[in-house]
């Protein structure tokens, strides 16, 4: 049974996903995910620790071995994504029910778990696999159900924001399958261990730099490196509460895995970073990014914008840390990786709370919100806190590591850039506290109450988890450590 | 020009014209159409990689020895599975926004965006 385990990991909620068509029933339905993403998560927690205990595990697909059949590799990076993709997974669908009632029409139900199950399927099968072309086959899978996920929104630019994600979700999988079809040209495999061991001989090759070209270009939309973000925001900030709160937190964090994958494990440390120098690249745009994205975000009056605009920012940061590549650096960002999800599905999920109560996202309307719900917004401010960055929170974690990282390579400026990114931070989650906190409510506002027992957990389970973390940070920083070393020391 | 690359030149000016109407046009059927022959030309690619001069079908046979590489066709059959998918999906998006706002070119959804 243990040695099925990575392909359960994806069956078993592929198959669930038509299943929840023929239940129908809506509560039926939901009960039937959440059992399937509770699965999914003991599944993930386990094969962690099977690759803590004893290496990566590799699986042959229908028993045709590696090079020839398709090879599912678990090693400790992916193991810990897979287990950020399915705790985040699960943690959603339990707060799901009343959110969903109320913002998705109720015939649609069983179609949104259906789609949510199918997506979550994608994320996984992206992370296990050890497939290039698979990756572009599950990566499709996400995108077209989360395209479906988004126009289930409210408001009608909901489906405007789906379909220019579509379309420029389209064109990155598109171009990483040209830049994917380009190296099967020069080395004829896709298994992602046979391409990284045949690239290195040909690294000279316009091929070869054209296929890293596309894919580079084409995993920053997916992952939306500024300036390439330019479909996050309105897919965020229309889509329903509980679908942002999923897809901020996975989507964007899976992509940035792929990229990893990718760059590190595939074309190695030397072509990328030494013939081609992406840091060049990757750095000032990481930064540039970090810093218009938080001072846009200063300027919305829609929460769920300021966060999206904060989530841009946020991946500047994972990517710098990519860009400045050193043991220490990666560490950051892979803790980062999984403490943003954290922090953003706690904020996103706060945000859905105060959805279903008060029925609006507008800064105007939270006057008075510290007195009127004060439970969900104590966790909005201390997920607002991590994201800032203060002691004791997640956020601090990986910003030391990200700092230590720059002034262990000299670049002080760079220590300095994000110290100060994050006074701009400050600012944004100070303009929410401010207005919650401060104001008085507005005449003849209704009084609301706390959002019900399920939501207000998986909640506090995220933020929760945004403390513990933070001080607690042997699991997170221990794995990322691992996972770092191991992705340097995989090209070597 | 060399013959021998004559696919990948229609591969690039069909890839060009198709991520041209993409970025743009302004109706949204438009856009769609443009995305379907992006992703034809990646088809293209992906079919013409595979072809071995000389080789026949990948089918056995007395007396074959050379034959096309049959892998990027397969892969090219899931590649299409996709592009349809993509292509309904984006359709019935379409459908939608028209039903929403009465119309499907962009300019006019955006006015209508920022009127309200």
């Amino acid at each position: 049974m243990t040695e099925h385990l990575p392909i359960l990991q994806i069956i078993v909620p592929l198959i669930s996903a038509p299943v929840c068509v023929l239940l129908r029933r809506k509560m039926l339905t939901w009960a039937f995910s959440l059992m399937v993403s509770l699965a999914v998560l003991c599944m993930a927690a386990m094969l962690l620790q099977q690759v803590l205990e004893s290496g990566p595990i590799s699986y042959a697909l229908g028993n045709w071995s590696a090079p020839w059949g398709i090879e599912y590799r678990v090693d400790v990076v992916n193991a810990f994504v897979l287990l950020l993709v399915s705790i985040i997974g699960a943690v959603v669908l339990l707060y799901a029910p009343s959110s969903v009632a109320k913002e998705i029409p109720h015939d649609r139900h069983y179609l949104f778990y259906t789609a949510y199950l199918l997506c979550l399927t994608g994320l996984l099968g992206i992370t296990i696999t050890g497939d290039a072309f698979n990756v572009f086959v599950f990566l499709e899978i996400s995108a077209l159900s989360s395209y479906m996920l988004i126009s289930l929104g409210e408001d009608r630019r909901a489906l405007t924001a789906a379909y220019q994600y579509l379309v420029m979700g389209t064109i990155g999988a598109t171009f990483i399958l040209i830049g994917i079809g380009l190296m099967y040209m020069m080395t004829g495999t896709l298994n992602m261990a046979d391409l990284s061991s045949r690239l290195p001989s040909m690294h000279g090759s316009r091929t070869i730099l054209v296929a890293f070209a596309f894919l580079i270009v084409g995993m920053s939309l997916k992952l939306a490196l500024f300036p390439l973000h330019m479909w996050l925001p309105n897919a965020y900030c229309y889509a329903p509460s509980v679908v942002t709160a999923f897809l901020a937190s996975t989507a964007t964090k899976v992509s940035i895995y792929v990229f990893l994958r990718f760059v590190f494990t595939i074309f190695g440390v030397d072509f990328a970073f030494e013939n081609l120098s992406l840091s060049t690249f990757l750095l000032p745009l990481s930064l540039i990014g970090i810093f218009v994205a938080s001072t846009v975000a200063i300027f919305q009056t829609d929460i769920k914008r300021l966060l999206a605009y904060s989530s841009i920012a946020q991946i500047g940061y994972i990517m710098l840390g990519v860009g400045l590549v050193s043991a220490t650096s990666l560490t950051g960002s892979i803790v980062h990786l999984f403490n943003h999800a954290m922090m953003k599905g706690g904020l996103f999920l706060a945000v859905g709370c105060i959805m279903l109560r008060i029925g609006s996202v507008d800064l105007a309307d939270w006057q008075g919100l510290g007195r009127r719900m004060p439970v969900t917004m104590a966790a909005f401010v201390l997920c607002g806190l991590s994201l800032i960055g203060v002691p004791m929170t997640v956020g601090f974690v990986s910003k030391w590591y990200l700092i230590l990282a720059a002034l262990e390579q000299g670049l002080w400026p760079v220590a300095l850039l994000v110290l100060m990114s994050s006074l701009l931070a400050v600012i944004y989650i100070w303009r929410v506290v401010e207005t919650a906190y401060f104001q008085a409510p507005a005449d003849g506002a209704a009084k609301v109450k706390e959002a019900p027992f399920l939501m207000q957990v998986s909640m506090w389970i995220l933020t929760g988890a945004t403390l513990f973390f933070g001080v607690s940070t042997s699991l997170t920083v221990g794995v990322a450590q691992r996972a770092a070393e191991w992705l340097l020391g995989g090209s070597q | 020009m060399n013959p021998g690359l004559y696919n990948y030149w229609i591969v690039i000016v069909l890839m060009m014209i198709g991520f041209y109407a993409t970025i743009a046009r302004g109706n949204l059927i438009k856009k769609i159409i443009g995305l379907n022959i992006f992703q034809t030309s990646v088809f293209y690619l992906y079919i013409s990689m595979g072809k071995v001069s000389g080789g026949t079908a990948p089918i056995v046979g007395d007396g074959i020895t050379s034959y096309s590489n049959p892998l990027p066709h397969v892969l090219i059959l899931t590649a299409i599975v996709v592009g349809v998918a993509t292509t309904a999906l984006g359709l019935a998006l379409v459908v939608r926004i028209n039903e929403a706002y009465g119309t499907i070119e962009e300019d006019d959804i955006f006015s209508q965006d920022q009127a309200s």
